[in-house]
């Protein structure tokens, strides 16, 4: 079967600047929540018109199967995608980025059998080996540490950094071993060179899973935007190999804006880059942490839900802080109710995100979305800290470490310097927590010790309802 | 084992040592609870109400005292009394150990064990029990309640239909528990309110409630160890007497707090000052009882000076102050065991210095147990080790220029190796990356995780790589490579751009 109809090369080079363009203004509608939805309309016939183009271009075989295998991906993606609870997003995202990862080292290896590779000589030939070189090897560590990534957060890995001496070492000795295969692999045959790209492959895929393993859940949000950057570089490797520049343009965009989140989580927690990706922040430094943290004074003051409700019926202003336990718990929707039910008596009811609460950036933007809460009472860090004096209730629910006063005032804590809500400063604090157990970086919170803070303790959903509850009864 | 709730019988004393709520709390503790019939009388609380919480009443004094063996009052014990407990009977109350040398004595000759409530040290772990700052709350709320009773005007600001009313103002001299109440109840009534302490570091606690902190120019902390204000030097006191004297013809009330443990309340407000204040203002002394802050306040009485109303006393709020004081009380057994586990652990900081007389010994003064109201770690906090700014500015220039060295090195590397259809692509990978550096900078913190899922989309675009290595059948290996890839980047497209449809629907103002 040949084409029904060809393309003139010049008109997909003209659609493939269209399409560039559409997924620049996509992300640019991102800039304002009014304009995203359009965003995404906007990618969407971008990458339609793409995928035509390209389809319908010279050289193009089997479009019967083309077809028949984008149509089954697409059910496949658009069932997961349906299915997926908001709370479970950073999975999807993880699982997503592995398939870019899969499907880069998939188009590099079917670049480097293609005909035309062997065609090339000299410079061009050995610039072409490399890409497809770089390009299985971002494609490979994208590939296994999405996979690892997702198994930390779906919880069937432990999400606790896997650390081991010399962790490093390997690590550089896997990239260094790469980079030297590189050098005979350029004069290689196609069967030998094969040979070395399959190892090559593996070691990198090996060395995914090691980046991902010594990196603690706490982490999270970093290593998935790190992840997300990584398929932008695969991508555009992949680019280079084919000669296309709309992969490459694309696989930029993604993977500098991948590059952006990463570095504004790492920002967010005052932790340096490599550090993060070198891993290992939860567990060595947090056990040092405890015994050279300064003594926590006070007791724990628990507090019960109509004490809880008292205090908010009472309320003027009440700020409620979420995080990622509130997720767990699937709490957002009574959250809501509870917001409803204040606002009905007169309370002025905010919430106010961290940017690095939950486990992906903007993570309690969208489960508070999903509950319909309305965005412009969502506030973030800047914007709420300035009001925490004037506040009368703020309700920490699910949180730890994004509201731990000793990152502001104990120099030896391993949080020390990163930005937090200063929820200590309101009138009255009530923690919503499941435990006792520190949090997520591991370090102990003074704020629960305050003397203004009060502990609800159970599971953060049925607290909430349980406070639901008591506001309506009276 | 039994507690028992005496009558009080000083005729000031309205409050009664628990309310019905605190009975319940006592029984829950599992303790069971007697009270003499009419113990509740001046507090509003009858009989029935401490009987339908669980309590049983007793006829008298006497009885009561023969049945139980630990006591709460309000009032340190009277010499009269003494004679109706029985030996080893443990006494809660308030009892002035540096004032009362002879009942003391008559409490070990009697080997009667008493907590004083004033006595239990003033730390983090005991505020639950501290009675001195339920009650000072108390009297810092109605300070300004009874000011507003008699002052003859509006406390907040309006502007009415009949013209514009000035809100008062309000000055609260020493900004303790009560202090800090006082500003609290002010504030909220709409006043005007300013708060003068000598203690620099409450100046925080006074803007948060709500008040203009005022300070003398003189640099000098009344803080001590213990947490209390100290004496001050002639000249701060010289330039804090002529802030009062400014004030006092401003403002149109008054409220002093200042007390100084063990000695006599200073005098802060002078006769002149209360003879310029305008006529209709009001001072209320709620240091009078140690001899008052005012030199008109006579303790126990409210007259009118001049047009100037000087309150020398102001109501406890028995009902309320009852429940507090019985909280406090429960708060300490609680940490001695409850019922079941009650113990006098004498190895307790707490129990140890206010339990004053013991086994008929006396044990006052306690040792001292310093402590600061406030840690003195703000000023660590403010300067936190580590490079200044201008190294850290340096030391990015400095990484600047490494880098973009680097990037240097790497460009004519490339310009004099690659052949120039390397270049064109390498032009546009550049641009792009630029492009997308400015552009994702302007997303809004709340849509990361969409544009997470929208650059996830995005990069599905690899999809296009498969698509150029499709062939006819899926006979080679090329072939199978390319569908699978396809396959997977279209999972990815199709599952990105849904999820971020149903993310950015349920956005909404």
């Amino acid at each position: 079967m040949t084409t029904l109809l060809t393309m003139p090369s010049g008109l997909q080079t003209v659609s493939y600047l269209a399409a560039s363009v559409l997924f620049i203004l996509s992300l640019g509608g991102l800039s304002t929540q009014a304009t995203a939805g359009r965003g995404n309309w906007y990618g969407i016939i971008g990458m339609a018109i793409a995928v035509i183009a390209t389809a319908l271009g010279a050289n193009i075989q089997g479009h019967a199967y083309l077809i028949a295998f984008m149509a089954v991906g697409a059910v496949i993606g658009i069932v997961l995608a349906k299915r997926v609870e908001m709370t479970s997003m950073p999975q999807l995202v993880a699982v997503l980025h592995s398939f870019v990862g899969l499907a880069a080292v998939l188009v590099g290896f079917s670049s480097y059998l293609a005909p035309e590779t062997s065609q090339l000589s000299g410079a061009a030939h050995s610039i072409h080996l490399i890409e497809i070189f770089l390009g299985i090897f971002i494609g490979s560590v994208t590939f296994t540490g999405s996979i690892i990534a997702w198994g930390k957060l779906e919880g069937k890995i432990r999400s606790k950094p896997l650390l081991y001496p010399g962790r490093h070492m390997v690590n550089l000795a896997i990239v260094v071993g790469s980079l030297i295969a590189l050098i005979p692999f350029l004069g290689m045959d196609e069967a030998s060179g094969l040979v070395v790209l399959v190892a090559m492959t593996v070691a990198s895929g090996v060395l995914g899973i090691f980046l991902v393993m010594a990196i603690g859940g706490a982490d999270m949000p970093v290593v998935v935007s790190m992840l997300n950057s990584y398929s932008g570089w695969a991508a555009a490797a992949a680019g280079f190999m084919l000669s296309n520049d709309l992969l490459i343009v694309t696989g930029a965009l993604v993977g500098s804006s991948g590059a952006i989140l990463s570095y504004i989580m790492c920002a967010a927690m005052n932790r340096s880059f490599f550090s993060v990706i070198f891993g290992g922040f939860g567990a060595n430094e947090g056990a040092v942490a405890k015994g050279s943290a300064t003594a926590i004074v006070g007791e724990l003051k628990p507090i019960n839900i109509d004490e809880t409700s008292e205090l908010l019926k009472a309320a003027k202003h009440v700020v409620i802080v979420p995080g990622y336990g509130m997720a767990v718990a699937k709490a957002q929707y009574p959250v809501y109710e509870l917001v409803k039910k204040l606002k009905a008596r007169g309370t002025e009811v905010k919430f106010a995100i961290h940017p690095v609460a939950g486990r992906l950036p903007g993570h309690m933007n969208v489960l508070l979305a999903e509950a319909s809460v309305p965005y412009d009472i969502v506030l973030e860090m800047d914007e709420v800290n300035p009001e925490l004096p004037e506040t009368d209730v703020v309700i920490v629910l699910g949180a730890n470490d994004i509201v731990n006063p000793s990152a502001l005032e104990d120099a030896s804590s391993p949080i020390y310097g990163m930005p937090v809500i200063e929820a200590w400063k309101a009138k009255t604090v009530i923690v919503s927590k499941r435990s006792n157990a520190a949090g997520y970086a591991g370090i102990e919170n003074p704020l629960f010790y305050k003397d203004n803070t009060r502990m609800l303790y159970g599971d953060a959903k049925k607290s909430v309802d349980g406070l639901v509850a008591a506001i309506e009864r009276e | 084992m039994k507690v028992g709730i005496p009558t009080e019988l000083e005729s000031s004393e309205a409050r009664v040592a628990a309310a019905p709520k605190v009975v319940t709390r006592l029984i829950k503790q599992g303790f069971e609870v007697f009270i003499q019939s009419g113990a509740g009388k001046k507090a509003s609380i009858s009989d029935a109400d401490f009987a339908a919480a669980g309590a049983k009443i007793l006829p008298d004094a006497k009885s009561l005292y023969q049945e139980v063996s630990l006591v709460m009052k309000v009032q340190p014990a009277k010499l009269s009394e003494l004679e109706m407990i029985k030996p080893g009977t443990l006494i809660f109350s308030y009892l002035y150990p540096g004032q009362n040398a002879e009942l003391l004595k008559a409490l070990a000759a009697k080997k009667i064990n008493y907590i004083g409530m004033d006595a239990i040290p003033r730390i983090t772990r005991a505020q639950k029990m501290d009675v001195l700052s339920s009650m000072a709350n108390i009297a810092g709320y109605r300070a300004v309640i009874e000011a507003a009773n008699h002052y003859g005007k509006f406390l907040n600001g309006q502007i009415t239909a009949a013209g514009k009313v000035d809100p008062a103002k309000i000055l609260i001299i020493g900004a303790g528990v009560a202090g800090l109440a006082a500003i609290g109840a002010a504030n909220s009534l709409g006043a005007i309110v300013r708060a003068f302490d000598t203690r620099k570091e409450v100046r925080e606690q006074i803007q948060s409630m709500g008040a203009e902190f005022l300070t003398v120019e003189i640099d000098e902390d009344g803080a001590t160890a213990s947490g209390y204000s100290k004496e001050m030097s002639q000249a701060f006191i010289d330039a804090e007497m002529a802030l009062f004297r400014k004030q006092a013809k401003e403002v149109d009330i008054i409220i002093t707090t200042a007390q100084i443990p063990g000695k006599t309340a200073p005098k802060l407000i002078l006769k002149d000052m209360v003879d310029s204040m305008k006529p209709g203002s009001v001072i209320i002394d709620l240091a009078a009882q140690t001899g008052g802050n005012c030199e008109y306040t006579k303790p126990g009485e409210i007259y009118n000076h001049n047009g100037v109303i000087i309150a020398g006393k102001v109501d406890q709020l028995p009902g309320q102050a009852s429940q507090l004081y019985g909280n406090n009380i429960c708060h300490l057994l609680d940490d001695m065991g409850k019922a079941a586990g009650f113990k006098i652990d004498l190895n307790d900081d707490v129990i140890s210095r206010a339990m004053v007389v013991r086994d008929g010994a006396i044990h006052w003064p306690p040792q001292p147990l310093p402590v600061q109201a406030k840690p003195a770690v703000t000023k660590a906090v403010e300067k936190p080790k580590g490079p200044t700014p201008e190294e850290i500015a340096a030391k990015k220039g400095r990484s600047m220029t490494i880098v973009l060295s680097a990037l240097a090195a790497i460009f004519a590397l490339i310009g004099y190796a690659a052949p120039p259809e390397f270049l064109a692509h390498f032009t546009v990978f550049v641009l792009a990356c630029f492009v997308g550096w400015q552009v994702v900078w302007s997303v809004t913190h709340s849509l990361h995780t969409p544009l997470m899922s929208v650059t996830n989309a995005i990069s599905g675009i690899i999809l296009v790589g498969g698509i150029l290595h499709m062939q006819e059948s899926l006979g080679s290996a090329i072939s199978i490579l390319a569908a699978i890839a396809v396959l997977v980047a279209t999972i990815n497209i199709a599952g990105g751009f849904y999820v971020t449809h149903r993310m950015l629907k349920m956005f909404r103002r």
